[in-house]
């Protein structure tokens, strides 16, 4: 490992030090295909620089005799960048989101699971590269909505069309968003919160 | 013009049971068998996971100790920068390391009570209402 000498570690700046009062912290996933603008949402409401963690993963094919027990696992490097909101002194909220390789993120333990929920971002250019990872989440369980960034040069379908071709439920919230606006981002993730409050209600 | 179309799927059951490998190729179902050839399982870091600690990318991190002088250079640097609480994903980001290498790191720090874990809030099957609440209450002050 190329540890660097610890003198020239670049840490937080003082502004991005949470107080010591940080007691909590959750976790929100941003999902949706590459180059749909999750690293751009992550960024627009992050009140810190957003940042990158990485995993490495080992990945082996079962069931190709050929291969059992050679020497020919490979390692994939998964990154992830990550901003963060605090949301009072004692609760902080974290935003993840990466710029590809999707299929990975399902196998990286506990970051769906301990998450609160997700955000699908869709491009309507290309719809096709959000519909792995809804599916996946559907498998999982994990509750989600579906943001539409809506890039200017976009094919604008009507919400329903859109709904339709995702084939999501008719709980799902959809909306529109400006991934780039703060506003337009924090009003997504209001909408996620608005779901999960109203799943909660229901299961009470 | 209408839009490609998507096939919805449906919460497959957990897996049951089998320790490791961990949740081996999730989400294949619907693309038939064949994909099975492409299956994955991933291994972590170092090859025994067993008694790494329970730490989540969001469990805060304070260093209550400073670095004795027998610490590893990596050691001090993460206890410096968890002066402050410090989630295991920033430090992993400002070290330069792995998750899973962060995780093995602090669990040596933790055995040795150099550092404390605030343990995150994870979705439980009942979300807690008022946790929800106040996520809702801080983003509407963006």
């Amino acid at each position: 490992m190329d540890f660097k000498s610890s003198d020239t570690i670049p840490g937080p700046r003082a502004e991005d030090h949470l107080p010591h009062t940080a007691t909590a912290a959750v976790k929100i996933v941003i999902v949706g295909g590459f180059g749909v603008g999750k690293t751009t949402m992550v960024g627009s409401v992050s009140e810190i620089r957003p940042l990158t963690t990485e995993e490495t993963m080992t990945q082996a094919g079962i069931g190709v005799d050929d291969n059992y027990g050679s020497e020919t696992k490979t390692a994939t490097t998964v990154a992830m960048d990550f901003g963060r909101i605090s949301i009072t002194e004692q609760l902080v909220l974290y935003l993840f989101g990466t710029p590809g390789q999707e299929r990975f993120w399902f196998l990286w333990n506990g970051l769906f699971e301990g998450a609160l929920g997700a955000v699908v971002l869709v491009d309507t250019r290309r719809l096709e590269v959000s519909f792995d990872v809804i599916g996946r989440l559907e498998e999982r369980g994990v509750p989600f909505v579906v943001a539409v960034n809506d890039f200017p040069d976009a094919p604008r379908y009507p919400m329903d069309d859109l709904r339709a071709a995702l084939d999501l439920s008719e709980e799902i919230p959809m909306v529109k968003c400006d991934a780039r606006r703060r506003a337009s981002s924090r009003d997504v993730l209001m909408t996620l919160m608005r779901f999960l409050h109203s799943i909660a209600m229901a299961s009470t | 013009m209408s839009p490609p179309q998507r096939r919805r799927r449906f919460p497959k059951a957990p897996p049951q049971e089998k320790p490791a490998p961990p949740p081996a190729a999730e989400g294949e179902g619907g693309q038939g068998r064949t994909r099975d050839l492409e299956r994955l399982y991933v291994v972590t870091g170092q090859a025994d996971g067993a008694d790494r600690a329970e730490l989540d990318l969001v469990t805060l991190i304070v260093a209550c100790a400073d670095a004795p002088p027998s610490a590893q250079p990596e050691q001090s640097a993460l206890l410096r920068l968890c002066q402050a609480p410090m989630s295991v994903a920033e430090v992993s980001a400002y070290l330069n390391l792995p998750f899973s290498v962060v995780t093995v790191l602090l669990t040596e720090l933790l055995t040795a009570e150099l550092v404390q874990a605030r343990v995150p809030i994870v979705r439980s099957e009942l979300p807690d209402r008022s946790l929800l609440e106040a996520v809702m209450h801080g983003l509407q002050k963006l």
